[in-house]
């Protein structure tokens, strides 16, 4: 750190030995960062010893928060919620959000045709996209009322036991457009020689898909895997829009118990609790992940040399 | 460069040969159309069209149902008598007002992150000193801290600095919140130009915003149009943030006057259809005017 602060440069004027650009370039986002980002990060974990009403100043109370979140039901339950719908949502998303990035890669005329509708989700924002579903959903001008299908549920959003997995195949829907999109992107770097050289050896399209694409897409894999799996635990625009966390508690996850608990009952010190346990589980997730996607890209280096 | 490149796993990926950063379609490298037809493959695709047309089919036609038509008509055949009420209620309800806040926010927040975003890259890059390696370790803790999280020290802070209810309570966290992947995104650009052209620009007395400009900018061209596209998106859309830290109509971004219709419209399906319907028609241009940036330009930074 001391070779930051030691050379004044103003300029550059002050002769050529030093080449770097001078810390001040980096200066507004660091300034923006930690303003706005590591002080509300410190923040919260002190917040989470506090109590606060969200309008009066905050006072210290210690482990109050912890010990009474940490027993309350409302967490527990968050908890496994927030543990089902991030697992159901990858397993949902990813697959999906796979072949559909081969399918859009290819070369027939009806593919690309079809990519240029798929992208159309993405054009809705959260809101939009829940207060349409909510429509659509409804047992009184909703999809079970137009379909002659007496095994559609009439009740979708408000039966709590789908609840959760309505919500899920919508996040589904507003998501898997952008991930397909990173795997096409991904399909479309794959060198043809590959495909060429597994046709000649008599591969077949699915073991074409096993053997090449599935391993030459492993990057993407996990940029789109992260993206998802952190980006799914913090979910709450749709979840808050589609049911407000109801019917009862069904679909609370955690973002929305923290919401529920900071901004509805005021206890913005059981919410900052919560708040740790997220950014807690959000780091855990995403080294993890880091340190698999570290390791195989060691291999794949190797790979490349031989 | 330094020699600690092993806590940045990204690095290791950059060296693809060429970023898929301009939008040149590039079908030909697919399979060859002389093989026979994958039909399980075409069906998928139909029935997947179907999954993502019907919920907007639906909320286009219910847009412009009459409002008494709603509970007695098929939810999917369209209107005998379609009506332009529903959307009239909306925009006279201050939805150009409210469209123009998101305007506001979205150009102003990602007019800073570009900028900010690109300055730090280049340090980041280019700094001799160890402080650019350890400033990239700190912004990419940023992706893996979930902003979701921060909303409450956010809320006391904007409180305390009496931004509460402002514009600038939506613009100034959002670009907080953007700097890390838009910086992991620029850096990946900016380490792929050859050190020798800083060299030789230096030689020619050129001074770092002359270098910023001649050179860095046009060689990360994919890259500050992904972060441009892809916060863009993320901000004009945002929900969390409006719903905490404002209150007043003055100040209502869009996704936030969607949520406010809908309490305000109760029973009026049709018109809160109509916002959405609505909200999405700006995007919806700017998709058919410059489809082919959009999609590259969405996905050529996270390319590896």
């Amino acid at each position: 750190m001391t070779q930051t602060a030691s050379p004044v440069r103003r300029g550059g004027t002050t002769g050529r030995r030093q080449k770097g650009p001078s810390f001040l370039m980096a200066l507004p986002a660091v300034l923006f960062f930690g303003v706005f980002a590591l002080i509300p990060l410190a923040g919260v974990v002190v917040l989470s010893f506090m109590s606060w009403d969200g309008l009066g100043s905050p006072s210290f109370v210690g482990l109050d928060n912890w010990f009474r979140i940490l027993e309350r039901d409302h967490t527990h339950n968050a908890l496994w919620l927030t543990f089902v719908f991030v697992t159901v949502s990858f397993i949902f998303q990813a697959p999906v959000a796979l072949l559909l990035g081969v399918f859009m890669a290819g070369a027939q005329k009806y593919r690309a045709f079809l990519s240029v509708l798929f992208f159309l989700p993405l054009l809705f924002s959260s809101v939009a996209v829940g207060l349409t579903f909510q429509a659509l959903f409804s047992p009184n001008y909703g999809i079970s009322t137009a379909l002659p299908f007496d095994w559609l549920p009439a009740q979708w959003l408000g039966n709590p036991d789908i609840a959760l997995y309505v919500v899920i195949f919508v996040v589904g829907w507003c998501f898997v457009p952008f991930h397909s999109l990173l795997y096409q992107a991904g399909v479309r770097q794959i060198p043809a020689s590959l495909y060429e050289a597994a046709t000649i050896d008599g591969a077949g399209r699915v073991r074409q898909f096993f053997s090449i694409t599935l391993p030459q897409l492993r990057y993407t894999a996990i940029t789109s895997s992260t993206l998802m799996l952190v980006g799914s635990l913090t979910y709450f625009d749709l979840v808050f829009v589609l049911t407000q966390g109801g019917p009862g508690s069904a679909t609370r996850i955690l973002p929305l118990d923290m919401y529920i608990t900071g901004f509805r009952n005021f206890d913005m010190g059981g919410a900052s609790v919560i708040a740790v346990i997220l950014v807690a589980v959000g780091l855990t997730l995403s080294l993890a992940l880091n340190k698999i996607s570290g390791s195989s890209r060691m291999e794949s280096d190797k790979a490349g040399m031989g | 460069m330094s020699t600690e490149t092993v806590k940045t796993p990204e690095r290791a990926a950059e060296k693809v040969v060429t970023p898929a950063g301009r939008p040149t379609p590039n079908r030909r490298k697919a399979r060859k159309p002389t093989e026979r037809p994958n039909v399980l493959a075409g069906i998928s695709g139909w029935l997947w069209l179907a999954v993502i047309i019907l919920p907007i089919y639906f909320i286009v036609i219910t847009a412009f149902r009459d409002r008494s038509d709603l509970a007695q008509s098929n939810p999917l055949v369209p209107s005998t008598e379609p009506t332009l009420g529903n959307f009239v209620r909306v925009i006279e309800n201050d939805f150009f007002h409210f469209f123009l806040n998101s305007v506001i926010v979205t150009l102003a927040t990602v007019a800073v992150v570009l900028a900010v975003s690109l300055m730090a890259s280049y340090y980041i890059v280019r700094s001799v000193s160890a402080g650019g390696q350890r400033l990239f370790s700190v912004i990419l803790l940023g992706i893996a801290i979930p902003v979701q999280a921060t909303i409450i020290p956010v809320y006391y802070l904007i409180r305390q600095l009496g931004l509460y209810d402002t514009l600038w309570a939506l613009i100034l966290p959002q670009i907080a919140f953007a700097i890390p992947l838009s910086v992991l995104i620029i850096v990946n650009f900016v380490r792929d130009i050859p050190a020798e052209l800083f060299e030789s620009m230096r030689m020619d007395g050129a001074g770092e915003w002359k270098i910023l400009w001649n050179l860095v900018v046009p060689m990360s061209i994919p890259a500050l149009m992904t972060v441009g596209i892809y916060q863009a998106l993320q901000v004009w859309n945002g929900f969390l943030f409006p719903l905490i830290l404002t209150q007043s109509r003055d100040v209502r971004v869009l996704p936030l006057s969607l949520w406010e219709y809908q309490g305000q419209f109760a029973i009026d399906v049709p018109a809160t259809l109509a916002a959405v319907v609505l909200s999405a028609v700006p995007l919806l241009v700017a998709y058919i005017l410059g489809r082919r940036y959009i999609v590259a330009g969405l996905t050529a930074g996270f390319g590896k």
